[in-house]
């Protein structure tokens, strides 16, 4: 399993068809504490780029994008009960949702570890 | 939004960024919105104390023979009888009884000294100046910081520091009740303090000349009740006590009587009438306004913010001004200006946020109530 990141500060674990998505530490950092997570409803199609979660801290929403185009599986019911977990574990236990791919080759274009890591020192 | 180059620095800016605030543009300043994360200081706050950097609003003198005449010609207020080292909140109206901000005022028995919002403070100035006859003046004490110390430690704060009365005349510091004010000498420097906030909380805003506007932030600090608390606390905290913020929940379109503010019009005032668009305020004040600011309770978990529509049914009945999560009472809380056959406390409404409608209800405001210590009171 390699995980990858976005410049939306999205990162996608991809294992075979299915990957799991969420948001970076640095994301959490910078919208600080999480009070709610709009999550999308399972079947729900979703499009590279497009808007699929919506982050609510309390002072602002913030979108939060697919970072490949495909299927949702399932949200992250813990983030109901807890959605503070977005903040103390954003790349464990805070995952927003799973998806099935429509098209891996949209994965060619992400970051790696190393790549983000630069990608952020430079903000 | 301004670049970060045009953004002017507050006098504490070097304390901020020492302190790890995260600094944004508000107001044309680089402001602190944040230290430690705003539930966490939110919640401070409530139960200790909070040092908020409010330099970026406005601090003006009014003086002059005739001052008192002067502000109510631009505010509802019975400044008249505003006794010395009393504070007032009010608002500066337009000729239409529209709201160009919300103020404080304290008779410094020798002056006015009005507190007016950041965002509007040279609109402000310009519309006073404009309208201030021969004889007064209005001075912007550009060269004083403010510093508000807000929570229940506040006065155990204050009291530990050496306060030299200014003159013989004004109230004992231990004495000081809330909505009064005076000068006081520390370590020689000057400070306009008055127990006041717009937090819900006991408290303080202290003025500073701002060459010694860290030393004593800095000697606020050092107590263990004192932490430094930034703008994104500010905001659920007022949101929380129901008050309304200037630019959100007030505009220039919004009168006293449909902002629920209409305790800040005087008796006096509302027998006499005589301040900017008196008629059309007091007929509203009478025989009651189209719309009305109202709290809303919202149901489940997630927030509603500023400019969401509320309706009854398919028809829309008003808009969400202001709209959070409250920390203190961990549920999502908004203000909106709904139209008055729908202001009523308990009444259902929907909210919509992305398509989807929230369940709220009217509910009284404050959400949380105010901690203030009253003139007379015995805490």
């Amino acid at each position: 399993m390699s995980r990858l990141y976005t410049q939306d500060h999205e990162w996608i674990d991809v294992a075979g068809g299915e990957a799991t998505v969420g948001i970076t530490d640095y994301a959490q950092g910078q919208l600080g504490d999480v009070v709610f997570v709009d999550l999308p409803d399972s079947g729900r199609a979703v499009t590279k780029g497009g808007e699929a979660a919506v982050v609510e801290s309390v002072k602002a929403a913030s979108d939060v994008y697919a970072p490949v185009s495909g299927t949702v599986t399932e949200s992250n019911p813990a983030l109901a009960d807890d959605p503070s977990l977005v903040n103390s574990a954003p790349e464990g236990e805070g995952w927003f949702f799973k998806l099935t791919l429509s098209d891996a080759s949209e994965l060619d274009g992400l970051m790696d570890k190393a790549a983000y890591d630069a990608f952020v020192a430079g903000l | 939004m301004a670049d970060a180059a045009d953004l002017k620095p507050l006098p504490l800016d070097a304390l901020h960024r020492r302190l790890g605030a995260r600094m944004v543009p508000f107001a044309g300043y680089a402001m602190p919105i944040q230290y430690d994360g705003i539930i966490a200081e939110h919640l401070w706050t409530r139960e200790a104390a909070g040092l908020f950097d409010v330099s970026h609003m406005g601090q003006l003198l009014v003086e002059g023979e005739g001052a008192a005449d002067w502000l109510e010609s631009i505010a509802p207020g019975d400044f008249k009888a505003l006794q010395p080292h009393r504070v007032r909140y009010s608002l500066l109206l337009n000729d239409d009884g529209g709201i160009l901000d919300d103020l404080m005022v304290t008779n410094t028995g020798k002056s006015f000294y009005l507190v007016v919002n950041g965002a509007t403070k040279h609109a402000d100035i310009a519309h006073m100046m404009a309208r201030l006859p021969a004889g007064l003046t209005l001075h912007h004490m550009e060269d004083h910081a403010l510093l508000a110390l807000q929570g229940p430690q506040a006065v155990t704060v204050m009291s530990r520091f050496d306060l030299t009365p200014e003159s013989a005349d004004q109230p004992d510091f231990a004495d000081l009740k809330f909505m009064s004010g005076a000068r006081w000498l520390w370590n020689g420097v000057k400070l306009g303090i008055t127990r006041s906030g717009y937090t819900g909380e006991d408290g303080y805003e202290i003025s500073v000349p701002n060459s010694h506007a860290e030393a004593l932030a800095e000697a606020l600090l050092a107590h263990a009740e004192v932490k430094p608390i930034g703008l994104g606390a500010r905001d659920s905290l007022r949101l929380e006590a129901g008050l309304p913020l200037y630019g959100h929940d007030l505009d220039p379109g919004i009168t006293p009587v449909e902002a629920d503010l209409a305790f800040a019009i005087s008796k006096r005032r509302k027998a006499e009438g005589g301040f900017p668009g008196a008629a059309r305020v007091l007929d509203q004040l009478f025989n009651g306004a189209p719309r009305k600011r109202v709290g809303l309770s919202v149901e489940g978990r997630m927030p509603a913010r500023e400019g969401a529509t509320v309706s009854v049914g398919d028809t829309q009945v008003g808009v969400l001004t202001s709209g959070g999560f409250a920390p203190s009472l961990n549920m999502p809380i908004a203000m909106a200006m709904i139209a008055s056959d729908h202001a009523a406390d308990g009444t259902a409404v929907d909210i919509e946020v992305r398509g989807k409608r929230i369940a709220a209800t009217v509910v009284p405001m404050p959400f949380k109530q105010k901690n203030y210590v009253r003139e007379g009171a015995t805490k």
